[in-house]
């Protein structure tokens, strides 16, 4: 039980880590380090197969691209715009204001049952691939889709177009 | 796997759902108080796994098993936005050599 408020403190720790440090490549890898925590939360709910696909999508692909991006465009500590300080203080007061509500009116919700496996094996490979391939068939064709068409759009807008320059 | 299991068992679902609004308020905070474009995406991905880490809770809770798939399927969305938007930038990047949230002003007409 303790185990997740220790993860839940390191995951918050560095989730402010990663958008108050000036440098962006810190910045991304804090990242990382935040969805590790989330891979570790999602085996503490037993969750296998989310948590392996959080480790080798988000953690693998997603950063490694964020990465590259900030590698490619060269950005270090010298070329980030910085906001003033009061825009980053009213930031920061909104966020805050944000929270506050949320919590207050979840607190109205009343829901404090501890939560329970009922059912162990859900999160397991086997189990969630029988329901994703028998009620989720159609959603994960158009979600094949949906990928192709993104890297097509992804391809188009990064090529250089040699007829403009 | 049994104490990692057991490990879980007790935590009230209402520190779930206070945890992962914290994260989801970083993430609101962090595009607000950045200039740089790739944080600030990097900020909307924090808010889409503290809504991902939120349905799992629940999914678990109650023992229905779509709540995992939802978040498998929002997973393929995020790396779909993930590499539109890189590209995005990486032409905005291009056109106007920063990376300033504000150089994307002149988009008005």
């Amino acid at each position: 039980m303790s185990v997740f408020y220790f993860v839940a403190f390191l995951s918050i720790f560095f989730a402010l880590m990663t958008i108050f440090t000036k440098n962006p490549v810190h910045s991304v890898l804090y990242l990382v380090i935040t969805f590790f925590t989330f891979t570790v939360h999602y085996i503490l709910l037993n969750a296998q197969f989310l948590a392996v696909v959080n480790f080798i999508v988000y953690m693998g692909a997603i950063m490694v691209l964020f990465l590259f991006v900030l590698m490619l465009l060269n950005l270090n500590k010298d070329t980030e715009p910085l906001k003033s300080n009061l825009v980053k203080f009213m930031g920061v007061i909104a966020g805050m204001c944000l929270l506050v509500t949320l919590a207050a009116s979840f607190r109205l919700l009343q829901i404090s049952d501890p939560v329970v496996l009922k059912n162990p094996d859900i999160g397991l490979v086997s189990n969630l691939g029988k329901v994703l391939f028998s009620d989720f068939l159609l959603p994960f064709e158009i979600s094949s889709i949906l990928l192709l068409t993104a890297m097509v759009g992804a391809v188009l807008l990064a090529k250089n177009d040699p007829k403009k320059v | 796997m049994e104490t990692i299991v057991q490990n879980i068992q007790g935590v009230p679902l209402n520190h779930y759902i206070l945890f992962c609004s914290i994260i989801f308020t970083i993430g609101v905070m962090g595009v607000l108080i950045r200039r740089n474009v790739i944080i600030i995406m990097m900020s909307v991905e924090l808010m889409l796994n503290s809504v991902n880490l939120l349905l799992t809770a629940f999914s678990v809770h109650h023992g229905d098993a779509a709540g995992q798939v939802f978040v498998f399927f929002i997973m393929a969305l995020a790396a779909a936005e993930v590499a539109v938007g890189l590209a995005i930038i990486v032409m905005v990047y291009r056109n106007t050599r920063s990376v300033d949230i504000n150089a994307l002003n002149r988009l008005r007409g």
